[in-house]
């Protein structure tokens, strides 16, 4: 793949959810650029549209009820423009996603090594034989223990960790540029927590994927990522390094996460929490999204919605205050 | 899995057993004098008496019980009051012919239902969805001796398509898989269809819908599957809950077809229990309830064991 091309390139992106009694706004323009094993981690609270955003990344919102507008391009992709077939043949071959929940994210009919046999058998033109041969060759790289019999088992007779690292099996089956991860870490208890980080940082050494992660666990962001973006009501509010966004947050919202959660910055300090609720997505919002819970907020910020600017040290902040300042 | 298999028949001993408790005190429960159907208003008390000691309905009960029931074990299952010869012969028959048709309508209710519930359920809230559950729902509340008249009035006396009664021509009572045979099938089998047609309809409509919005079908979309091949992870999460609901149905088609049997005149068990009641030939109607309800008891054991084999969720042990 040509270096310059990024391997997703996302301007204003738009995703609304249309149903007869509301459309909810859930992304409003985000932009967003990563490298070829880079990894990038989207953080936000529940209903702040990361989830949204990253299953728009490869078209997998409900078809019927989902408007998608924007640029978006994947891979080389123009993801916009293709329809449901062609979008099957960069599913789990370009791009492909670990989801939040293993507990319902596989079909509970079939046996763990069909699942993952039948992904590789889509896409790489292997017969059944193969397929279950790589599929084992997975489990194994994910450090399932008697991967062997794990094949035939079905997802109910696994542990919550092992279902986890089958779907990161599964999700990797077909060597995917892009690898797209939903809160991978989140049911699961804190010990499996970082093998299964370890493991996904292993990878993307080893087979070089790009990785999306959305989470809303500090910590996890942390332990991966390279850069980290926080959505706000289904807009970026800031976006820079990981070190420079845990050491010195900017925008008010980042400040009130970092300090609503436990990190190696703020042991030993009390807890803060953020007062308020989000908005409502069903109406348009003027102004900052987040004017309403912000003890900095004033007139100004009601006014309009502020810039996403890119600053001079390499990160970008969407607050007019912080425009005032400089 | 075999070991699964041995035990659950072993079960069915205890059930079959209540099952035939029942069936023999339903008709000592019921009102009416076997013995005054037999014999005329006038007869001489003695005589009465004597009649009744010979079929043995002066012992007590239990050792009527336990008479009939040594007798049916050994596959003597009475002989008719009426007709004066061992019910089993006639009632091989009558169930073959009650079989073919349920199994008949059965088959042709589950096609419909799954054809109808499938494509109401992945269109869930369009109108083609209201269009085939109104159909479903009309199925389930037509009254079906009703739709069967209708249809003999179409298609047989104004069309002159179809026969209208019997099970075949020269009614001779026996079955054969021929064209001569199937004509006479084809309607009441259609009338049969239409309650179960219905309630499938409902049932697959409502697990298709269901499963489509399952996480799973979003990891199956996410890596890439083709749509038949998530159609076919769907129908295989719906084939236990399908095939439970469809078992039900073809035994209440079993015992249930009463009613279209008598407007079509097939000759099966419906139209045996029919006469055996009016008639009060109570050999016949114990053995016929036995039979039926035996059949009922083994179809739940076949459903319940194919279920067993298809979905992993359910413990084999």
């Amino acid at each position: 793949m040509d270096n310059d091309v990024p391997l997703v390139r996302a301007r204003d992106l738009h995703v609304s959810f249309v149903s007869p009694d509301a459309t909810i706004a859930a992304v409003n323009g985000i932009d967003l650029d990563l490298a070829a094993g880079e990894v990038l981690c989207i953080l936000g609270e529940s209903g702040s549209g990361k989830s949204v955003t990253l299953r728009a990344l490869m078209a997998l919102n409900p078809r019927r009820k989902t408007v998608l507008s924007g640029e978006l391009s994947v891979g080389g992709y123009d993801i916009m423009s293709m329809s449901e077939s062609d979008l099957s043949s960069v599913r789990g071959k370009v791009v492909s996603m670990i989801f939040q929940e293993p507990m319902t994210a596989f079909d509970p009919v079939f046996t763990i090594g069909r699942q993952i046999s039948e992904a590789i058998m889509r896409h790489e033109g292997v017969g059944q034989g193969e397929a279950e041969k790589r599929a084992l060759d997975l489990l194994e790289m994910v450090q399932v223990p008697s991967a062997k019999r794990r094949l035939k088992a079905y997802p109910h007779e696994l542990s919550g960790g092992l279902r986890q690292r089958a779907m990161i099996a599964m999700a990797i089956s077909c060597r995917p540029k892009l690898l797209l991860a939903d809160e991978p870490t989140t049911a699961l208890d804190a010990t499996v927590q970082i093998q299964i980080l370890l493991l996904l940082r292993r990878l993307r050494d080893e087979l070089g994927m790009g990785i999306v992660f959305v989470t809303h666990d500090l910590g996890v962001a942390g332990e991966i990522a390279d850069r980290i973006a926080v959505m706000y009501a289904g807009r970026m509010v800031e976006q820079g390094s990981v070190a420079d966004v845990m050491a010195r947050p900017l925008h008010p919202y980042t400040q009130g996460l970092m300090g609503a959660t436990v990190h190696s910055g703020n042991r030993g300090e009390r807890l803060t929490t953020i007062p308020g609720a989000p908005p409502d997505l069903r109406y348009p919002i003027t102004g900052c999204a987040f004017a309403p819970r912000c003890s900095h907020a004033s007139e100004i910020c009601r006014e309009a919605l502020p810039a996403f600017r890119h600053r001079a040290d390499d990160r970008s902040v969407r607050c007019i205050k912080l425009e005032e300042a400089a | 899995m075999l070991f699964y298999i041995f035990r659950r028949i072993i079960y069915m001993i205890p059930i079959a057993l209540a099952v035939s408790l029942v069936c023999f005190m339903l008709i000592h429960l019921s009102p009416g004098d076997p013995i005054d159907a037999m014999v005329p208003a006038d007869t001489p008390p003695d005589i009465v008496k004597q009649v009744r000691h010979d079929y043995g309905l002066d012992q007590p009960l239990p050792v009527q019980f336990a008479y009939w029931l040594g007798h049916v074990v050994q596959g003597d299952l009475g002989t008719s009051i009426l007709r004066r010869r061992p019910v089993l012969p006639d009632l091989l028959t009558a169930s073959g012919n009650t079989f073919v048709l349920a199994i008949t309508g059965g088959l042709l209710g589950f096609l419909i239902g799954c054809i109808f519930g499938g494509i109401a359920g992945v269109f869930r809230g369009t109108w083609i969805d209201r269009i085939l559950l109104g159909t479903a729902v009309a199925g389930v509340s037509i009254p079906h001796y009703w739709l069967g008249m209708v249809l003999v009035i179409i298609f047989s006396v104004g069309l002159h398509l179809l026969p209208a009664m019997g099970a075949g021509p020269g009614d001779t009572g026996t079955w054969a898989w021929d064209m001569d045979h199937i004509r006479f099938l084809i309607l009441p089998a259609l009338t049969l269809s239409v309650i179960p047609a219905g309630l499938i309809t409902r049932t697959v409509r409502g697990l298709v819908s269901d499963i489509m919005g399952q996480d799973y079908i979003t990891t199956l979309r996410g890596k890439g599957l083709r749509s038949w091949r998530i159609v076919q992870h769907v129908f295989l999460n719906a084939a236990p809950t399908v095939l439970a609901v469809m078992g039900l149905q073809l035994a209440n088609l079993m015992g249930g077809s009463i009613l279209v049997e008598t407007v079509f005149a097939w000759p099966g068990t419906g139209a045996m229990l029919n006469d055996a009641i009016f008639q009060r030939d109570f050999p016949v109607l114990q053995a016929t309830t036995l039979v039926l309800a035996l059949f009922f008891v083994v179809l739940n054991l076949v459903v319940d064991l194919i279920q067993t084999a298809i979905d992993p969720r359910i413990s084999r042990r």
